[in-house]
């Protein structure tokens, strides 16, 4: 790293290689690392995955296996091997430098990890040594790579070049347009992959294989990005937004036929229930800017409401609605109770409403808590709950057996993940249409700037309250799957804060983490912060911590969220203020001056 | 000033209906007073400038014609009937407005700017939106082309898709007006429309007023640039300290000498007039 800072005009990468030899230094590692995965890695088939075997890789092998692949393919993409440039229609070592650093990052903490798990670093063989160093070798070969663009002034400390590297250029226009079935077949891979890569990651083992193929992940879809990988998809889907939606929506619905047991189709049910909730969130915080910290409650009043009608024998109701009328009566209900709880508190604003929000998220819980007969009416039964909701039976159609369809086994959760889906395609529907329309431009217009979208002759509470209350019975659709899928419904689940994901600050954080105003981002997010925590149950006690301190790293590094919106507004904070004469615009002359172009000019461009 | 309607002594045609008429408005900020006893008529198809220092509380009063403010005292009437104190209705009613320091929508593409102008004059609610039924098709439709159409008419049109805040500041100025015209007012109130404008785009500005009165909506426009305001108006109402000094056409405005010392200040003694250079 020293005499770097010649001002030449070829830029030149962070470790002073010559191009060449940097660019076949990284495809020479990335090839031996994808071999050392076929060797063995330790004796013992003790450490999770079983990476004993020889020319068969698994466990953290194959996740090793898949990001030399990808830094093999991204780094010849660079090198300019036809047939492979359109990999990289953006950055070319930035991408290639993420993939590297995700497969080094993978294969170091898989060597660490059984050197610590089985005590001592004899328990590696060969092999593992034999990726790790190949590994390193990539590594060092991609940080020699030259970077994409050279920028002016030349980076000079440490820090900036490490900006500078991992920072892709502009796309490039695409040399050729696909033929339109090939754009087809394109979306639909990409899905195909995206529901791999889920499928994977949620049956991989808790703990130390997840940590590493989460470590790959969040290196492989910066490099993705940075090639400009995935702003083509999206331009894709934009093109062809019915294949992309059938595309995702098949993706989705294949996953619980991937199964076998039913411990991951209960994640995956609790991860759309979860998505759900925050997708109606994300009418009330990204849409109208409402922030609101005691969503939970209405997912709450759903799972209550359809459970009091579920025809449970411990419903003080004693109904048993069919399953149609309970997802009204749990919708309905959470209208109901969202209208009551904003008509009161919406003609307040910004960190105001929070506050309000908050204390009716957590009156909601104690009231179901005391409605146990003693210290209230008996309905609820208090901190017991709700027990024995029965399963749904729809035409005949038992949600608590299994089935097999079309031969392939589904389990129990898997109905349930079934119907979810359907719920929440239904949300994404209400959630397009509606932000697409008078009214979701009405909220977007209240959110960037209340007094002129009222002077602009929007009613603004009225359509406040709309949000608030169309958030609200979205929630409670959820609820009521909710009701059934936890089979009991306790006020304890309905917290403001909590180790178990829906809850409202998770909701809020998979909205915010996600990008508010989207929709694909508080499904990202959601999928995520649900994830996370079941996989990495072995941390207990550090889980909340942990979380906390990646939420803040998050924020700081991307406030924007992981897929931003492109009206983006970074603080609930009004720019409110009646539109008082501006006592910073100097006196003009009677006589014609014109007037002075600083004064309005600055303030009103420091606003934006 | 090559406008392209005559403004020379346009002699509106004599309304029977005022098409705005405040009478006695006041507005008190507990001890101050900002506005005292003003009374303004604007009739169709007239271009009404309000000038006075800074301070005088010309933009208070805007704010108490739109209903962002109640006055204290005083009624506010539009085409005969009183006007709600609500701001989103006075908007329904026929009011539109800009502001002093631009407030767009700055994260809104300049079309979305121009359609959340369209909603008083849309009606579809969340379950049309939901269903998307034959009628909301129809009038998102209808808004659209209404919205380019008023994009064409502010010269926006190539910039539809871009976002409002990424505008030159000339533009977003423009794009405000665009958004009011939106609504269909019958009346624009305009704040300060070319605060900031170098003398070309101040030019443009003037042909865009014009051009709004000619399409049958009148403007009542506050302004600091004097040669704007009186090439521009038909009649000048002058605000010193909250009260309406005078009123008439831009020529007897211009020879009163207390709007000279109201902008200037007097000095000691009555001898205003003082030719430094009061040649508009």
């Amino acid at each position: 790293m020293i005499a770097m800072t010649t001002t030449t005009a070829q830029p030149k990468g962070l470790l002073p290689l010559p191009a060449r030899t940097a660019h076949l230094t990284t495809i020479t590692g990335a090839l031996a690392t994808a071999a050392a995965t076929g060797l063995a890695w330790t004796w013992t088939s003790d450490f999770p995955g079983d990476l004993t075997y020889y020319g068969s890789p698994a466990g953290l092998q194959l996740v090793t296996l898949t990001g030399a692949l990808l830094t093999l393919l991204l780094a010849a993409s660079a090198h300019g091997l036809p047939g492979l440039r359109w990999l990289t229609p953006a950055g070319r070592t930035a991408p290639t430098l993420l993939a590297a650093l995700g497969t080094f990052a993978t294969t170091a903490f898989t060597l660490t990890a059984i050197a610590i798990q089985l005590g001592g670093l004899v328990n590696l063989e060969p092999g593992g040594y034999l990726a790790g160093a190949t590994a390193l070798l990539t590594l060092i070969g991609a940080l020699g790579l030259p970077p994409d663009h050279s920028t002016d002034p030349t980076p000079t400390t440490p820090r900036q070049r490490l900006t500078a590297a991992l920072t892709a250029g502009p796309p490039r226009p695409a040399t050729r347009q696909l033929p339109t079935w090939a754009e087809h077949l394109t979306i639909a891979a990409a899905f195909a992959a995206a529901l791999l890569a889920f499928t994977y990651g949620i049956d991989t083992d808790d703990g130390a294989p997840f940590i590493g193929y989460l470590l790959l992940v969040a290196l492989a879809v910066p490099a993705l990005h940075r090639a400009g990988l995935l702003a083509r998809l999206t331009a894709l889907t934009h093109r062809h937004r019915g294949t992309a939606l059938a595309a995702a929506f098949l993706a989705a619905t294949a996953f619980p036929f991937t199964q076998d047991t039913d411990q991951y189709t209960l994640i995956g049910a609790n991860i759309l229930i979860f998505a759900t909730v925050a997708l109606g969130l994300n009418v009330v915080v990204g849409l109208a800017g409402l922030l609101d910290l005691g969503y939970v409650a209405f997912l709450g009043v759903g799972a209550y409401a359809a459970a009091l009608v579920s025809g449970s024998p411990e419903s003080a109701l004693g109904l048993h609605f069919p399953f149609w009328a309970a997802l009204l009566t749990g919708a309905a209900a959470s209208l109901a109770f969202g209208v009551l709880i904003g008509a009161p508190t919406l003609r307040l604003r910004g960190d105001y409403l929070a506050i309000v929000t908050l204390g009716f998220g957590e009156i909601f819980r104690i009231a179901m808590l005391n409605l146990n007969g003693t210290t209230g009416p008996d309905i609820t039964n208090g901190a017991m709950g709700i027990p024995n909701i029965p399963n749904l039976e729809i035409l005949g159609f038992n949600f608590g057996e299994p089935h097999h369809i079309l031969g392939i086994p589904l389990a129990p959760y898997g109905n349930y993940y079934l119907l979810m889906i359907l719920v929440t395609a239904l949300v994404v529907l209400v959630f397009r249409r509606a932000a697409a329309s008078r009214i979701g431009r009405a909220w977007i217009a209240i959110r960037e700037d209340e007094t002129a979208a009222v002077a602009m002759g929007i009613n603004s509470f009225r359509l406040r309250l709309l949000a608030f209350a169309l958030g609200a019975a979205l929630a409670g659709l959820a609820g009521t799957v909710h009701a059934h899928v936890v089979t009991t419904a306790t006020p304890e689940q309905f917290q403001f804060a909590g180790p178990q994901p829906p809850n409202s600050a998770f909701l809020l954080a998979a909205v915010i983490l996600g990008g508010m105003g989207t929709l694909s981002g508080p499904l990202v997010g959601a999928a995520l912060l649900f994830l996370i925590p079941a996989k990495l149950d072995f941390l207990q006690d550090y889980q909340l911590l942990l979380f906390g301190i990646a939420l803040v790293l998050l924020m700081r590094l991307r406030p924007e969220g992981l897929i931003p919106d492109r009206r983006k507004r970074l603080e609930f904070h009004d720019t409110d203020r009646p539109d008082t004469p501006d006592p910073g615009n100097p006196p003009t002359g009677l006589n014609g001056n014109p007037t002075d172009p600083t004064g309005p000019l600055g303030t009103a461009q420091a606003k934006g | 000033m090559t406008t392209p309607t005559p403004t020379t002594n346009p002699t509106p045609p004599p309304a029977t209906h005022p098409l705005l008429q405040a009478t006695d408005v006041t507005m008190r900020f507990g001890g101050l007073t900002a506005v005292q006893g003003v009374d303004l008529t604007v009739h169709t198809g007239e271009i009404v400038g309000l000038i006075g220092p800074n301070g005088a509380g010309k933009t208070t009063f805007f704010n108490c014609l739109t209903g962002l403010y109640t006055p204290t005292e005083g009624t506010v009437a539009y085409r005969g009937t009183r006007l709600s104190r609500k701001p989103h209705l006075v908007t329904q009613a026929g009011i539109a407005r800009t502001f002093q320091n631009i407030r767009l929508f700055a994260n809104m593409t300049v079309l979305e700017n121009v359609l959340v102008g369209r909603h008083t004059r849309t009606k579809e609610g969340l379950w049309s939106a939901l269903l998307r039924t034959p009628a909301f098709t129809r009038a998102e439709h209808h808004s659209t082309q209404r919205a380019l159409e008023l994009l064409d008419f502010t010269g926006l049109a190539p910039k539809s898709d871009h976002l409002a805040r990424n505008l030159p500041y000339g533009e977003q100025r423009k794009l405000e007006i665009a958004r009011a015209l939106a609504s269909e007012p019958g009346l624009l109130l305009l704040d300060e429309p070319t605060a900031g404008m170098n003398p070309q785009e101040t030019r443009a500005t003037q042909d865009l007023v014009h051009a709004i009165r000619d399409h049958g909506t009148a403007v009542l426009v506050i302004e600091h640039d004097m040669r704007f305001i009186f090439s521009l108006c038909d009649r000048i109402a002058v605000l010193v300290q909250g009260r309406k000094l005078t009123e008439g056409t831009p020529r007897t405005v211009q020879a009163d000498d207390r709007v000279i010392a109201a902008y200037l200040g007097t000095t000691d003694d009555t001898t205003p007039g003082d030719p430094t250079g009061d040649t508009p």
